[in-house]
């Protein structure tokens, strides 16, 4: 392989040498060349190894639908990039690469020493060897991921960061190369709003090619392209590849800016790609085709490429590919190629499938030598391709036969054209199925959803001005749609023909042709599918494992499909294609995360708190989105130790805590107690002015999904307080109900949940701080009785003071609007340094409640628990005048049923053990049947040994036996059943010092 | 990832500013109903392949429940409707 003198439309700059670095050695080559072109030109050999069979290979295309030659940048650095094709990768200067495949190295792959042994390895060849023993799983596993997969994952962090950006366009068109530019073009010209993407450094797509041999289409080119770049209401996208078309016009793609410097070059404040999201109004898709190779023996070996990717590598980056060459397809465009070679001052042995009749006479006077009705039906070599052996071929009906055995031509380039397959992926992501052309011999896009055009080489134009006619034209009928009008007319024009012949399988050495040489699957995998009764073409796929690489199967899959439909004898449109699903070709995971990493990855709320317990060094967890203090530990006090200290304080004296973030709901209007009463299990009737209640929410089906108390402001207001964590999905369910069901309602409702800020003061000397800190509210139990509500002033600040309980001890919420939140905790806590106040987390609050009992939505329930299952029947008011949502699935005969999972205390035999939560419950110590689970566990600091809540299948009638817990790991162990309130059944607390 | 206009917005957004609310037009059973019909309502739902009827919320808008007849299949949606005007309709 060598570099050419200057070609006339290159794309490389000789002025400008570049470095990169293979495998520890130091090549050279040029600005704008790609990492392929510069491999290719220094003879780089062999650039990967096969998955399966660790075969040596090469570079067999020039664009995305490479197979083989995938490296890793960058090795090992926060730089490391995985699985990038050498053949769209661009140079930079000191580019350090290192092949994706090879195992333990590229140089010596022990699957190659295995080579005896791979015509056992055929399809469901590991399905079928390491399925027994079952036990020897994991090791299987083990050994066979160090062979899987390509490169490694990265193991540093990403050095660069990636962002996101939103357009919205009259007319996005996919792809720059004839058919593209000229739909953009005309589309601006009508006066559209246009935005070009191409996956290329710059436009031209493989026109290139023609631009180095056609005077006309140079000129066409250069005009179109300085009109693009000037016309105003154009954006041109390169490096842009569009990666997944959904509905309604909704198309990404990724932009890599600056993968192509040099990493010193790059701007850190540049993001390295963006991920841009185009809503366009029209698509037109002018995403061009891929070429086919044949199918062969060892058409896999280093050196058989594709014919379009020899023209590309000729023209665009002046590399010889071969001096010894062989060209073989079934379609014309092979001898555009030869006759481009012989320019080159190589003679190429044309070998032609087709009875042609082209006149091929110059050719041949050039040097040429043309052989039709013939084909290759092994290439022969070892590291690289070193000869084919051709024959002289016949079609009968759909079979394919061997007349006779022709010559072996040597040679060190073949190149391969089995036709075009139109890139229809991006039509097909929003369902739509290509449907099989026998004039194309190709799988054509559907086309069939609204505000849609295909234009160019994917509409099986294979010339660039029926191309670029094709575009003109998807562009007055893109402009037509948003009622615009084309500057000039444009005619459907007529497709040219390349007399692509049908697909050519000879089943000579079936297990040497290679169809995915990503997966290694051959022609005979597909065979063996079929024999095995696979007969969907997906199943087919999965079981062999065809297309599944990061290529996805772009020049592997219809030549399967192909073979499926001459082992089958069904039509290839009646086999059909497997399902095309986005990314059309890989995207990084930054670029999907864009700037929503780290902070940004998800909203974090605080309270108006937050930073006084932060300077109290608090350690935080978090619920829902929210950052709650966990626990308030002291010096080196660990989460056991201040957890018992803070308990400690709430039952003997004084402690504080931050309840700002419990959903919060307003609601308002005429009928909104009739609204309570009906989303509520209780009563609520006669809730006066002043007073709370706790109430229980159900769905329709008779579960718990919420709880909370309620405040009665006046007869048309009431707060609504819920759970933290389901404020959200309760509000919703607020609104569902009242807009579908109940519109006749009078009511609104509010989220107030960030307007109130809330400080608890709980423990026995509670009173005692509030008298301190408010004097307007007569704190006497008398006066101000648990679950009613008051309005006054504390420290100054307007109030509402709650007297409920989470624990069990007299406790005051002091809702005050949220920005006097901090204020009214810092004062509380100085003030309250009487009493040694303490504040506490939600560690403590968790256990301070499971001492008394009370369940928390969503650990003790679970979507399967009524109130009758939680022990909390007291809270079901069955005789409401409207009935309240859940009430009828209560008397369901499963809902009923007595012998449901019901939650109860568990006391452990041994008062030091804290179960696990989520610990299995049995019946007796040699059961398997499982009884319940445990929902809530602790340790008591107040009783000094552990409790536990539970769900046990029968649990009420079996309160004083003894049932068996079974941790995960460890012993079965003997369990106590009791009712769920441990401390003060006799509510002697609730009131505090008097 | 369709686009919805809202009738009550009367702006077509993007599909991740509403919620899907379930199947629309549900008629809630009497409470003196059967085990089986009540059951029924509660978890059988037509789950057809094709044109459906649906409840969408928008959520980070108006937060208004509406009526959107979808193609399931490839998403058109076909009719959007304010349950205020289906019921003056009836
Ligand atoms: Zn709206």
């Amino acid at each position: 392989m060598k570099r050419l003198p200057p070609q006339p439309c290159e794309r490389i700059n000789r002025k400008q040498r570049l470095s990169f670095k293979w495998h520890g050695r130091w090549y050279s080559g040029f600005a704008g060349d790609t990492l392929a072109s510069a491999m290719l030109v220094n003879d780089v050999t062999p650039v990967a190894r096969s998955f399966k069979y660790g075969r040596r290979r090469g570079i067999m295309a020039a664009g995305v639908e490479e197979p083989n030659a995938l490296v890793t940048l960058e090795s090992g650095s926060h730089h490391h990039t995985p699985n990038v094709r050498a053949t769209d990768a661009e140079l930079y200067e000191e580019m350090q690469v290192q092949a994706a495949s090879g195992v333990p190295s590229l140089e010596h792959d022990i699957r190659a020493w295995l080579k005896p042994l791979h015509r056992f390895m055929s399809a469901g060849f590991y399905y079928k060897t390491f399925k027994a023993p079952k036990n020897w799983w994991p090791w299987y596993e083990k050994g066979l991921r160090r062979f899987s997969g390509f490169s490694a994952a990265p193991s540093e962090p990403d050095a660069e960061h990636y962002d996101h950006q939103y357009h919205h366009a009259d007319i996005a068109v996919v792809g720059a190369g004839p058919a593209g530019m000229a739909a953009a073009l005309a589309a601006a010209q009508g006066g559209a709003r246009v935005i070009l993407l191409d996956e290329r450094p710059a436009p031209g797509g493989e026109m290139v090619s023609d631009c180095a041999t056609d005077q006309q289409a140079r000129q066409w080119f250069e005009a179109t392209r300085q009109a693009l770049e000037t016309q105003a209401n154009v954006s041109i996208l390169t490096r842009t590849t569009a990666y997944a078309l959904h509905d309604y016009n909704l198309l990404l793609a990724l932009e890599r800016r600056q993968d192509h410097l040099a990493l010193k070059a790059r701007n850190p404040q540049h993001s390295r790609q963006r991920s841009h999201r185009i809503r366009a109004r029209q698509v037109i898709l002018a995403t061009g085709s891929h070429e086919r190779p044949l199918l062969f023996a060892n058409n896999d070996l280093s050196g058989i490429m594709l014919a379009s990717a020899v023209r590309r590598y000729l023209h665009e980056y002046a590399v010889l590919c071969g001096d010894e060459v062989v060209i073989a397809g079934n379609n014309d465009s092979i001898y555009v190629l030869a006759s481009e070679l012989l320019n080159a001052g190589v003679r190429p042995v044309v070998v032609d499938s087709r009875d042609s009749s082209l006149d091929t006479a110059a050719l041949q006077q050039r040097g040429a030598v043309v052989r039709t009705n013939h084909a290759i039906i092994e290439a022969v070599g070892s590291s690289r391709v070193t000869a084919v052996r051709i024959a002289e071929i016949r079609q009968t009906g759909n079979r394919w036969d061997i007349v006779s055995l022709k010559e072996t031509l040597p040679c060190n380039l073949v190149a391969l054209s089995g036709g075009f397959s139109p890139v229809v992926h991006l039509d097909c992501h929003t369902g739509s199925r290509p449907v099989f052309s026998g004039e194309f011999q190709a799988f054509m896009p559907a086309c069939d959803r609204p505000n849609r055009f295909v234009a160019g080489s994917v509409n099986a134009h294979p010339d660039w001005a029926g191309c670029r006619d094709d575009g003109m034209h998807a562009a007055a009928s893109a402009l037509a749609a948003l009622a615009l009008t084309p500057s000039s007319p444009a005619e459907k024009p007529r497709r040219k023909s390349l007399g692509t012949g049908p697909f050519l399988y000879l089943s000579h050495k079936p297990d040497k042709v290679f169809l995915d040489m990503q997966n290694d699957v051959k022609a005979s995998d597909i065979a063996q599918a079929i024999a095995e009764n696979y007969r969907s073409i997906e199943h087919i796929k999965r079981y062999t494992a065809l297309g599944f690489g990061t290529d996805q199967g772009k020049t592997g899959n219809v030549n399967g499909i192909a073979v499926a439909s001459a082992v089958t004898g069904i039509p290839m449109e009646q086999i059909g294609t497997t399902t095309f699903r986005p990314m059309y070709t890989p995207v990084t995971m930054g670029a999907l995360a864009g700037e929503e990493t780290g902070l940004l990855y998800d909203p974090q709320r605080f309270t108006p708190m937050q930073h006084s317990h932060v300077q109290a060094g608090a350690q935080f967890e978090v619920v829902g989105q929210w950052m709650r203090p966990w626990y308030f530990p002291q010096g080196d006090e660990d989460l056991h130790t201040a957890v018992a200290r803070e308990c400690q304080a709430a039952r003997q004296s004084l402690a504080m805590m931050d309840a700002s973030t419990l959903g919060k709901i307003d609601i308002q209007g005429p009928d909104a107690r009739e609204l309570l009463a009906r989303v509520y299990t209780n009563a609520w009737a006669k809730l006066a002015p002043g007073k709370c209640r706790y109430g229980l929410m159900c769905d329709e089906n008779g579960m718990i999904i919420d709880d909370g108390v309620t405040a009665c402001v006046s007869d048309t207001h009431f707060i609504m307080t819920t759970t933290t964590g389901g404020a959200a999905r309760v509000y919703a369910h607020l609104e569902r109900w009242h807009q579908t069901e109940w519109p006749e309602l009078r009511v609104c409702f509010t989220s107030v949940t960030d307007h109130w800020s809330t400080t608890a003061v709980v423990g026995p000397k509670a009173r005692r701080l509030m008298e301190k800190i408010c004097s307007d509210i007569d704190f006497s139990v008398e006066a101000f009785p648990f679950m009613d509500w008051r309005e006054g002033t504390v420290l100054g600040v307007p109030a509402r003071v709650m007297r409920i309980s989470f624990s069990g001890e007299l406790s005051y919420e002091i809702n005050v609007q949220a920005n006097y939140g901090r204020y009214i905790w810092d004062q509380v806590h100085e003030i309250g340094q009487a009493w040694n106040i303490t504040p506490y987390g939600t560690e403590s609050m968790h256990v301070l409640r499971a001492e008394k009992g009370y369940i928390i939505v969503g650990q003790d329930t679970d979507g399967s628990i009524t109130p009758h299952d939680a022990g909390m029947g007291w809270a079901v008011a069955r005789n409401k005048p409207y009935p309240f949502i859940g009430l009828r699935s209560l008397s369901r005969s499963d809902t009923a049923r007595a012998d449901r999972k019901q939650l109860v205390g568990l006391l452990t035999a041994d008062p030091d053990t804290v179960l696990p939560e989520g610990c299995q419950l049995v019946r007796h110590p040699e059961d398997s049947a499982m009884l319940g689970h445990v929902t809530s566990s602790y340790h008591s600091p107040t009783l000094q040994r552990s409790i536990a809540m539970a769900v046990v299948r029968n649990g009420f009638a079996l309160q004083g036996e003894t049932i068996y817990a079974r941790p995960v790991s460890g012993e079965t162990l003997p369990v106590l059943i009791r009712d769920t309130n441990f401390y003060d059944a006799g509510k002697e607390q609730l009131d505090g010092e008097r | 990832m369709f686009l919805i206009t809202c009738p009550y917005c009367g702006e077509a957004r993007e599909e991740q500013e509403f919620s899907y609310a379930g199947e629309a037009l549900i008629k809630r059973a009497p409470l003196d109903s059967s085990d089986a019909e009540w059951g029924d309502y509660l978890f059988n739902r037509n789950n057809t392949k094709g044109p459906t009827l649906e409840q969408w919320q928008h959520t980070l808008g108006c937060r208004k429940l509406f009526m959107v007849e979808r193609n399931n299949v490839t998403n058109d949606i076909l009719a959007i409707k304010t349950f205020e005007s289906l019921r003056s309709d009836s």
